[in-house]
């Protein structure tokens, strides 16, 4: 019983320590003997949550692992905070990036297609420098353009744990 | 004062609100300014000109709004406007589509497509990825709607330990993956949802950064069947958009994924 009560404490200690969402391999990497097994560190984890049930906090999973947030609730309090205001993204990024995250692997081309306007180079700089979107290769058409597609960090971001937990879209049906 | 309401394209000059381009031009032209940066491009001002007149955009009555279309582009050119040249390129598109659909058609083809599909089918995508644009505005971000407890230490590091994969399991090939992905579906309870372009991003990454990759490399045992099938289903989608080959050497060899070559 005892040593379960520390294997709680330890992981509860990483997950409140580190950095990046920690994954059941990071986990299990802390111990150099009797290394838990993954289901053991998802049933503490479990446990944990339920530890937290009176607490403002809680882990949670996303793309690379898991992480300690607070519940939902409390931006109203929490964003006055942050020094300066949240950041609002433009349109044009917010539709660069849909595109990018619906339709991956697109080059440039494709969301030109699609919007209708050449792209923001800028944009395209922004969203590889928050390593939200990385060149993954390069598509066999004159000029070899870019092939963009979203990164895990990006998914982390939005508290995602894969794609698929993207909003739907809306069947439009197309003649 | 000039204020926008990001909502609606909605303008108020000195407290009055401005809905409409009048047809004279006795707007202030910093109002007028406000109205037209607001698009996104041809395809946006398209789909405010249509939004505007309650039209289905599936029946774009094509005369009335190449002509309001145009006097748009007008207003924007006397204004200064340094005007994207992809707005003239739609121009020049409603202004084709206008004359085909008035050039009586006498060849009786079935086959006939309408003169202005091609603009609807791209004016439905562009609806389709603006209004996810919004809602992706809404889902939660970090610092805004979640915020992550992160204690500060020092010096830590994470110790990064590598999969061994051993050569023997590289050379099953993909019938012998989906039977073990059976076995193992068995003893998997959860099942996680899986994204074809998702998995097409991941193995083209990888592919990326090794030149080739074993075609079994791409799969996951433990992912169970869905996962196989999904990984299988990417691959194929990859050599139908020209992203990858599928390379062997002699029958019954080992399959590889490269980057395409010309």
């Amino acid at each position: 019983m005892k040593s379960e009560k520390n294997l709680e404490l330890i992981i509860e200690s990483a997950l409140m320590a580190a950095h990046e969402p920690l994954s059941l391999q990071d986990i299990a990497n802390l111990f150099d003997t009797n290394k838990p097994s993954k289901n053991q560190i998802k049933k503490v984890i479990d446990d944990l949550n339920q530890s937290f049930a009176k607490h403002s906090f809680e882990v949670i999973q996303v793309a690379t692992g898991y992480r300690i947030q607070v519940k939902k609730g409390y931006d109203e309090w929490l964003s006055k905070l942050n020094k300066q205001a949240s950041t609002r993204y433009s349109k044009a990024f917010l539709e660069t990036l849909v595109i990018i995250a619906y339709k991956q692997p697109v080059t440039r081309g494709d969301i030109e297609e699609i919007r209708g306007v050449a792209v923001n180079p800028q944009i395209i700089r922004n969203l590889i420098e928050f390593e939200w979107v990385k060149v993954v290769g390069h598509k066999e058409t004159p000029g070899k353009p870019e092939l963009l597609a979203t990164t895990k960090k990006f998914l982390n971001y939005f508290s995602m744990k894969s794609l698929s937990e993207l909003p739907p879209p809306e069947e439009i049906e197309s003649i | 004062m000039i204020q926008t309401n990001s909502d609606q394209l909605e303008v108020k000059v000195n407290g009055s609100i401005i809905t409409d381009i009048p047809d004279d031009l006795f707007i202030p032209p910093d109002a007028l300014r406000v109205i037209l940066e607001k698009f996104e491009g041809p395809l946006d001002l398209l789909l405010y000109l249509i939004k505007k007149q309650n039209i289905d955009i599936v029946d774009i009555p094509i005369l009335p709004i190449t002509k309001q279309y145009v006097e748009y582009i007008n207003m924007m050119q006397q204004l200064e406007f340094e005007l994207a040249s992809d707005y003239l390129v739609m121009a020049a598109t409603l202004a084709e589509i206008k004359s085909r659909m008035l050039v009586p058609n006498e060849i009786e083809d079935e086959e006939e497509e309408d003169p202005r599909a091609n603009l609807i089918k791209r004016l439905l995508e562009y609806q389709k990825y603006k209004d996810l644009s919004m809602k992706i505005d809404e889902v939660p971000r970090l610092n805004r709607d979640t915020f992550v407890i992160s204690g500060i230490l020092t010096n830590f590091k994470k110790k990064e330990t590598m999969p061994t994969i051993k050569m023997s399991q590289l050379q099953e090939a993909f019938h012998e993956v989906l039977r073990r992905a059976e076995i193992n579906a068995s003893h998997n309870i959860q099942t996680e949802v899986l994204s074809v372009r998702e998995r097409m991003s991941k193995i083209l990454d990888a592919i990326n950064q090794k030149e080739t990759i074993s075609f079994i490399d791409c799969f996951d045992f433990s992912e169970g069947k869905m996962g196989a099938i999904v990984t299988f289903l990417a691959i194929l989608e990859m050599v139908k958009e020209n992203l990858i080959d599928i390379i062997q050497n002699k029958d019954f060899s080992m399959i590889y994924l490269q980057t395409r070559t010309t």
